[in-house]
């Protein structure tokens, strides 16, 4: 089996898809004959043709706008806002349109576009090139919210979302793009080659959405995460030496709650992990069902680690980013155990 | 050099407001027939005139006058009437059940009938009008069967959108009538979305986006206009300028500077500016830019110039901010009365058949009232429950199966 960056993967989902469905186009800010900022669109225009992979105006509403019109006309389109922290100008778009047409329509017209978009921090991009977003989605019914963690997921989720006959938003962790990421920002950077996540079909495959992957098994706490923290996570866990259970969640809308909910009815105990600020996160929600459906088997708090509540600071990246002491101690805490 | 004064700021008003007398002297308008009609494949560098003119086809006698007249058959000019004249008896029965509180909301047309009728006719059976809630004229010329309508302004058991919406934020798709929403200016861009995929499949159909002259300061119609130009998208875009935007005049939108047609050219498309009570001039502006859109040359940006005759909403008292005989001083009159005389001067109408007309259409409306009122209207009778949780995603996700549990249904 090929060996794929998730960078590659992502490529070589659009590529299947393209190859495969006339009605799947790609549009976006410089993702034509450039192929991307973060090159996931690479050669697809010169393999597909110009009108299935071209350029945008620099207009995020106007990008979304489209595709719902295109997807109304029975189009599958895949866009890409370049950054995930310059998609509110389409917020609009995806909260009052996209995720509102089937229902207001009884079905007549519906919004079956996926919006790619490269999210999260750990690459020195200020305020302005690291936000996680992803609580925004999450709280608008209607649309679907994925983010993946490994190369084969990013592939088999990509290919499940364009297949979606629902919005979707995709979210992509960037800081996972060519390498996995323990969090140790200060050691040298990881590629993916070797990790068993890296291992790619060629073909066409799906990941189910809605469908969680228990990375790790383990019998005393529960870890519910996605994206980058899947990674700063297992780190966490392998460093503090907790048997802990590591569920990457892999779509937060929908939800596997099942998953969720015999994991920790197991464990008793539960540390929810994301790269967002905590305040009304996603984390909150985690924590939220986690009380209402397994109150009784709770044996301590259930933990939030998360990135503080500032807007996402240069300087201090490593000083907000919820890296792997942040996630240990937090598992600590949640055992009971000294620190 | 000039003393500098003192900046100061300009806050638009209008030169009229409740207790003066309608004042439209300042409005320049064309005679019918001057403005001039070029080739619908000409370079959009030799119209730039356009936006800055008023394309009027019928005169003051309901005469047609210069190159813009389609040359209708009298035919087509009494389906058009009919229909014109359906939306405003549909529009004057329903803002009454409104008013008995059978239903929440409703919106006329009055006025602007021309528009929305003209338009549909204009285009194709499989083109697509992305409307505002001020089009239900569309729906009118394509014989759109009224019950349904009905039940959707009731909210009741047999509303085809099952209770979803607010009264007559319609959808349907087999009318080429997209779904309407509240929020405006959203849909202006999924217009030349479903243009651009069109020209991408081949096929032969094009879009009609409506926005009210209000809305154009919403960057949505910044951004289809810069997608439909530099993707030539076979898009019609339409600004129904209609002087109001609840209370606030055009000058709010700009119209102090310039018109709004004259926005196309930055984006290098045809602008058109056209009487939007000459039910001719409308079609013939429609059929120049669906031609020249099906030729594959593009956008046309129309301004449609009107007046809302009416309040907002049923919310809404224009009293309060506009002189009260307004409507009845705008200098091009009313559509349903020149498209008549049009057709009285042609010998093709009277009006002992128009007087009858008007009666057919209020029993046929008042019918299909009475049959909504059978189906319940607001509170009386709805849909189902469950409706409230269907169609949120293609397959309910848990906690849409949970909650509906939880309601018991």
């Amino acid at each position: 089996m090929p060996e794929m960056s998730m960078i590659k993967a992502l490529n070589n989902a659009l590529d299947v898809m393209l190859a495969r469905d006339p009605n799947v186009l790609i549009f976006g800010e410089d993702v034509g004959y450039f192929g991307g900022v973060f090159r996931v669109t690479d050669k697809l225009q010169e393999k597909h043709g110009a009108t299935r992979c071209f350029d945008a105006p620099i207009s995020e509403g106007g990008i979304v706008a489209t595709a719902i019109g295109m997807g109304a006309y029975g189009l599958r389109p895949v866009v890409e806002i370049q950054f995930a922290d310059y998609i509110l100008p389409a917020y609009d778009q995806i909260v009052s349109e996209a995720a509102r047409l089937r229902y207001r329509s009884n079905g007549e017209f519906i919004a079956p576009l996926t919006v790619r978009s490269p999210y999260g921090g750990g690459i020195y991009g200020g305020q302005t090139h690291s936000q996680s977003p992803e609580a925004i989605f999450a709280h608008v019914t209607g649309v679907k919210t994925v983010i993946p963690s490994t190369p084969y997921d990013a592939k088999g989720l990509l290919i499940a979302a364009i297949e979606c006959n629902d919005p979707v938003i995709f979210l992509e962790p960037k800081r996972i793009y060519n390498g996995p990421f323990d969090g140790h920002h200060d050691r040298p950077v990881t590629t993916w080659a070797g990790h068993p996540g890296a291992d790619v079909p060629e073909g066409h495959y799906t990941v189910p959405l809605g469908k969680a992957s228990v990375v790790r098994e383990g019998a005393d706490v529960t870890v519910l995460t996605y994206g980058t923290m899947v990674h700063v996570s297992a780190a966490a866990i392998e460093e503090s030496g907790v048997d802990a259970e590591l569920i990457d969640l892999r779509s937060i809308v929908p939800l596997d709650i099942e998953t969720i909910i015999a994991s920790v009815r197991k464990t008793g105990r539960c540390v929810v992990v994301h790269e967002a600020s905590r305040y009304a996160g996603f984390g909150g929600e985690l924590a939220a069902l986690v009380q209402e459906r397994c109150f009784y088997h709770l044996e301590s708090p259930v933990e939030r680690v998360a990135g503080w509540d500032t807007p996402y600071p240069h300087a201090f990246e490593w000083d907000y980013f919820p890296g792997p002491a942040r996630v240990s101690a937090a598992l600590k805490r949640s055992l009971e155990m000294p620190a | 050099m000039k003393p500098r004064s003192k900046l100061a700021l300009h806050v638009p008003a209008p030169s009229t407001r409740p207790g003066d007398k309608p004042d439209f002297s300042g409005l320049q308008l064309a005679e019918a027939g001057e403005a001039r009609r070029p080739q619908n494949d000409a370079p959009e560098a030799e119209m730039r005139d356009l936006p800055y003119t008023l394309i009027r086809v019928l005169d003051d006698e309901g005469a047609p006058r210069g190159d813009w007249d389609p040359r209708l058959s009298p035919e087509v000019l009494r389906r058009g009437l009919t229909a014109m004249l359906k939306t405003r008896a549909f529009d004057e029965r329903l803002f009454q059940i409104q008013r008995q509180g059978k239903t929440s909301f409703y919106m006329k047309s009055t006025g602007e009938e021309a528009i929305a009728v003209a338009s549909s006719m204009a285009l194709g059976a499989h083109d697509m009008c992305f409307p505002t809630y001020r089009f239900i004229g569309w729906l009118m010329a394509r014989d759109h069967p009224l019950p349904p309508l009905i039940n959707q302004i009731f909210s009741n058991e047999k509303d085809p959108l099952k209770g979803r919406q607010l009264p007559i934020l319609y959808s349907a798709r087999d009318y080429g009538f997209y779904s309407l929403s509240g929020n405006v200016g959203s849909r202006f861009g999924h217009a030349v979305g479903w243009a651009m995929a069109s020209a991408y499949k081949g096929d032969d159909k094009i879009a009609m986006g409506v926005i009210g002259e209000g809305t154009t300061a919403e960057g949505d119609f910044h951004e289809a206009l810069t997608f439909a130009s530099v993707y030539r998208a076979p898009v019609i875009l339409a600004v129904t300028n209609n002087q109001w935007a609840i209370s606030s005049f055009s000058g709010i939108a700009g119209a102090e500077a310039t018109t709004f047609a004259a926005k196309a050219l930055a984006y290098g498309i045809p602008g058109l500016r056209v009487d939007g009570n000459d039910f001719l001039a409308v079609w013939a502006a429609m059929r120049w830019a669906s031609e020249r859109a099906r030729l594959n040359l593009g956008a046309t940006l129309i301004e449609f110039f009107t007046y809302r005759a009416e309040g907002h909403s049923t919310s809404d008292d224009p009293t309060k901010y506009r002189p009260k005989d307004e409507g009845a001083a705008w200098p091009l009159g009313d559509p349903v009365k020149r498209l008549k005389e049009h057709l009285i001067a042609l010998k093709e109408w009277d009006e002992e058949r128009h007087e009858a007309l008007i009666a057919e259409l209020a029993e046929e409306v008042r019918a299909a009232v009475k049959e909504g009122e059978r189906a319940g209207v607001l509170g009386e009778s709805k849909p189902s429950v469950r409706e409230m949780f269907e169609g949120v995603f293609e397959e309910p996700d848990w906690r849409l199966m949970e909650q509906r549990r939880e309601m018991g249904v």
